[in-house]
């Protein structure tokens, strides 16, 4: 089918957390990346607020839907098929873009695929840097995960290597900010302040670093506590708070965990490959450091631009075409969003469907995590 | 006129399609949590019992709220992307309206369904002439704790979930009533206001609460006072 043409053009659906997004692309080529963030409607409640997200993806779907078939140039009915997320995130939030999904597929008479969120930040960067080796090392970070996952197949064996035991990464990065008064969401603004400070001034501690520890799980609560009473402790004496230098040395901290982590990962499962998404793959130190020690050891690093490592839909739609690529089986129309949607599960076919190859053979019962859906 | 309507504001996933002058076929189940996994298979079974494509649909109808916000987002994030994607206009209706043109009450009456959290969405409609008539609602949709109304819907007949689980205050409730929604008669009452020449509601949810969210307090100190 859409093979001569370069692949196969999939549309795809992210409604996770508080982007809208959709994205077209055609096999490993982005032919357009809409996005509507509600991101400003959040900053106030220093945190994403589930339902103003959900409020918002309602509004947003349709015309940002619209928006992406026009800058691809595309019409909705040579589409290849509809590619959605499927989980994890917050469970009205992806019901809102689940149902869209749904929708848009059978209203066009074409395959639905719901796939799984994290898959979808590995595979973007085939937007980016083509193929994905296999297998490829994934460090994903961002406010809601922090996982280093391992992948031979992306469209059918992710395996987690290690996660966060409490905050995201990105989430810690929100805390200190906010101690720091430097408001929401504190990403970019530390990654700011960093460049005028000393990441030597302070040496905050690394978490999960000693010889009885996980190697590759990650915990940055103890980090976030540690910062925030220095910081106290300043303000207690009545001195300044040098923000800089508070900024730097916290990020460093950060940064210094999850590289050494990830080529730690890297090197144990001989991968020479790494690649880093999420959002926190945007920070300026975090990809320093990881060139710099990939290169000492001798691996190969693969960050996409900013832009694709944010929540996007054109990620959704990378993995989509790998999906139609590899002849994976389509999704029921019975979907349901999982809020917990476990990473190894990185699509959620038809469970009464023929299928090719080594597709899954997964129980789905979701029942658990729709608890505080409908409340 | 070929009109599909769903609506997703009450436990009922239901869906009709009906030609202007009757519904062809209806399908839907009762099940609050399930909402986004059954209704594009309700769709599906409705189109295929009537032998209709969907492609040739000519209007959408969607109950617009009031209703539990995540499962009134399902019908109404359907009805506008099916609208979209086909190029058909999608008319929205209030949900209460729809329960009161199924209840065939002609003296006044409430309709309430239940909002959860110990409150009801609820309306008024007025007398009307005949039960085929479209009812005539007196007031805006709006969400209360049953106790606060109790003077205003006292012994007037009374339908729908909520009307049922606060039959001490909605003490004229009848029980023979609908419960929930029912889209042939969403579909019925359509069809009936846009041959009118009606205009009816854009497809926006009627939420009627705001988001629960607080802005958080001030930042917490950690260290030991
Ligand atoms: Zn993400």
């Amino acid at each position: 089918m859409a093979d001569s043409r370069g692949g196969p053009l999939v549309l795809g659906i992210e409604t996770s957390c508080d982007e809208t997004g959709v994205g077209v692309v055609r096999g490993h080529t982005l032919l357009a990346d809409a996005v509507a963030s509600s991101v400003d409607e959040h900053a106030r409640f220093g945190g994403v607020v589930p339902e103003v997200a959900s409020r918002a993806h309602l509004e947003a779907m349709v015309p940002t839907i619209q928006r992406a078939l026009k800058d691809a140039g595309v019409a909705a009915s040579d589409l290849d098929g509809i590619a959605v997320t499927a989980g994890p995130g917050l469970a009205g939030a992806l019901l809102v873009g689940v149902s869209a999904a749904k929708a848009y597929a059978y209203a066009l008479g074409k395959p639905l695929y719901g796939v799984n969120h994290l898959a979808s930040h590995i595979c973007v960067d085939q937007l980016e840097h083509g193929p994905l080796p296999e297998p490829t090392m994934a460090l994903l970070v961002s406010g809601g995960h922090s996982s280093l996952l391992l992948a031979p197949d992306i469209t059918s064996d992710v395996r987690p290597l290690g996660a966060t035991i409490d905050d995201a990464a990105g989430e810690a990065f929100d805390k200190v900010a906010r101690v720091l008064h430097l408001g929401f969401p504190g990403g970019p603004v530390i990654d700011r302040m960093a460049r005028e400070g000393d990441p030597d001034a302070i040496r905050f501690p690394r978490g999960l670093t000693g010889p009885r520890d996980p190697l590759y799980d990650f915990s940055f609560s103890g980090l976030k506590t540690a910062v925030a009473r220095w910081i106290e402790a300043k303000r207690a004496a009545g001195e300044e708070v040098p923000v800089a230098d508070v900024s730097a040395s916290f990020q460093e901290a950060v940064v210094d965990v999850l590289t050494r982590k990830a080529v730690r990962a890297c090197k144990d499962n001989g991968v020479d490959h790494l690649m880093i998404g999420g959002g926190v793959a945007a920070n300026s130190r975090l990809r320093a450091m990881a060139e710099r020690r990939c290169e000492d050891a001798g691996i190969r690093l693969r960050v996409p631009r900013p832009k694709l490592c944010t929540d996007n839909g054109a990620m959704v739609a990378a993995l989509g075409a790998e999906m139609v690529a590899r002849n994976r089986p389509a999704s029921a129309w019975d979907l349901s969003a999982d809020s917990s949607l476990p990473v190894t599960e990185t699509h959620v076919p038809d469970p009464h469907a023929h299928t090719h190859g080594h597709a899954h053979d997964h129980d789905h019962f979701h029942e658990l995590s729709k608890d505080n859906l409908y409340s | 006129m070929l009109l599909l309507a769903l609506d997703t504001a009450t436990p009922a996933v239901t869906v009709a399609l009906h030609d202007g002058s009757r519904a062809l076929a209806a399908a839907g189940e009762v099940d609050a949590r399930r909402h986004g996994e059954l209704l594009l298979p309700a769709v599906d079974r409705v189109l295929t019992e009537a032998g209709h494509k969907l492609a040739e649909v000519t209007d959408i109808v969607v109950g617009v709220g009031p209703g539990p916000y995540t499962g009134l987002r399902v019908g109404l994030v359907t009805a506008t992307t099916f609208g979209a994607a086909l190029g058909v206009p999608v008319h929205g209706l209030c949900s209460l309206d729809g329960i009161a043109h199924a209840s065939g009450l002609t003296e006044p009456f409430v309709v309430a369904t239940d909002a959860r959290r110990k409150e009801v969405y609820w309306a008024r409609y007025a007398a009307r002439p005949s039960p085929d008539l479209p009812p005539a609602r007196l007031t805006e949709p709006a969400v209360d704790r049953p106790a606060e109304i109790a003077d205003e819907v006292a012994g007037v007949p009374a339908v729908g979930a909520g009307a049922l689980l606060y039959d001490t205050v909605f003490t004229g409730v009848r029980r023979d009533g609908p419960e929930h929604q029912s889209a042939a008669a969403l579909a019925e009452l359509a069809a009936r206001k846009l041959a009118a020449g009606e205009e009816l509601l854009p497809p926006r949810p009627l939420y009627l609460r705001r988001p629960d969210a607080q802005v958080p307090a001030n930042y917490k100190v950690v260290t030991p006072q």
